[in-house]
């Protein structure tokens, strides 16, 4: 009789298909929407609008987006690379300079009192202005403060931000509240 | 020489499909797990902009999208290439946009209404102007808490 070729044992192709379906759930990772994060300022009410321009200049970071994506912050030309330690060093004020916020003792849980700077990041832009490059620039604002963030939660608690525990987290956002206000929409420099 | 004829004489081994259900029901757990579906069919392109100090969404239910972005090509004979407002599935405009917040806030439940994020999926080429128009749309119908949609990219220091 002839001798036939024995049959390839499947037992374990179900072993190995499990195998896979394990590779594939964990590494597959479902699209999570991801975006920046804002809160719009509610709208003013008519007596209201007096009290708002009370903030001191030296408070204000003034960053405008011109309708040909150029910036202009506190005044001066800028391109976007440099606005990140221009934001910083106006977040922190660490030499206490008197053309930058003026800053009011707090007491903040882990850190005894502190004196946090009362700073407003104020977000200008023309309606030409590209969606791309008003995104770049708030995400050189937001990465401003991260890095803050990071940098004092590695001093005080030796892990970054994100790892911290609710309430530390809520004790750094006191040291450095993210103030970025997008102004209201001002017709400056002609329509598109 | 007869030797050789019997070798080659053997038929073919029948192959074992004991496994393929289980190479079957793997195929299906993958593609049941990893595939989100698309609510809305797109009537505009976006192309989200890129960022890298981007957060997640979490709770899809209390999340709203408005699409801004250039018509698609099958609708740009209609609505021409100018950056647009799609809600849900239909082009709006910027009046509709407070009846859709309204809706969207009827369909959650009392107490996550305060939690309604509307997440602004823009394409990055639109220019400022209609943007501005949405979010002062969505200052009035009090929507204040938004998300710019956008790509996560790495950090390249």
């Amino acid at each position: 009789m002839a001798r036939s070729t024995p049959e390839i044992n499947g037992g374990s192709l179900a072993d190995i298909a499990f195998l896979l379906l394990i590779f594939f759930l964990v590494t597959t990772t479902m699209n999570v929407d991801t975006g920046l994060a804002r809160m719009l300022p509610p709208m003013p009410e008519e007596n209201q609008k007096k009290a708002e321009q009370d903030v001191k200049q030296r408070n204000i970071f003034t960053v405008l987006i011109n309708k040909s994506d150029r910036l202009l912050v506190e005044g001066m030309p800028m391109e976007v690379n440099m606005l990140k330690e221009k934001a910083k060093e106006f977040i922190v004020n660490p030499n206490d300079r008197a053309d930058l916020p003026e800053k009011k003792a707090t007491e903040i849980e882990y850190f005894g009192t502190v004196k946090v700077a009362q700073g407003v990041i104020s977000l200008q832009n023309d309606r030409g202005t590209s969606y791309r490059m008003y995104m770049l620039v708030q995400n050189e604002l937001v990465a401003a403060y991260n890095e803050l963030r990071d940098e004092l939660a590695k001093n005080k608690f030796g892990k970054l931000y994100n790892n911290l525990p609710e309430n530390e987290q809520k004790a750094i956002q006191k040291v450095y509240p993210q103030r970025i206000s997008e102004a209201e929409p001002k017709t400056v420099g002609g329509k598109k | 020489m007869a030797i050789f004829k019997k070798k080659g004489g053997g038929s073919t081994p029948q192959l074992n499909t004991a496994s393929l259900p289980d190479i079957v029901f793997m195929l299906l757990f993958f593609f049941m797990v990893s595939t989100t579906m698309r609510e809305t069919d797109m009537k505009v392109t976006v192309k989200l902009p890129e960022a890298t100090e981007v957060v997640k969404l979490d709770k899809k239910s209390l999340v709203s999208y408005i699409y801004i972005g250039s018509p698609a090509r099958q609708y740009q004979a209609i609505f021409g290439t100018d950056s647009r407002i799609q809600l849900n599935d239909n082009f709006r405009t910027l009046v509709d946009i407070r009846d859709f917040i309204t809706s969207e806030r009827d369909a959650l439940s009392e107490f996550d209404r305060a939690m309604l994020t509307v997440s602004i999926k823009g394409d990055e080429n639109t220019r400022m102007g209609i943007i501005t128009d949405v979010k002062q749309e969505l200052r009035k119908a009090s929507a204040l808490k938004i998300s710019y949609a956008s790509r996560r990219v790495e950090k390249d220091n």
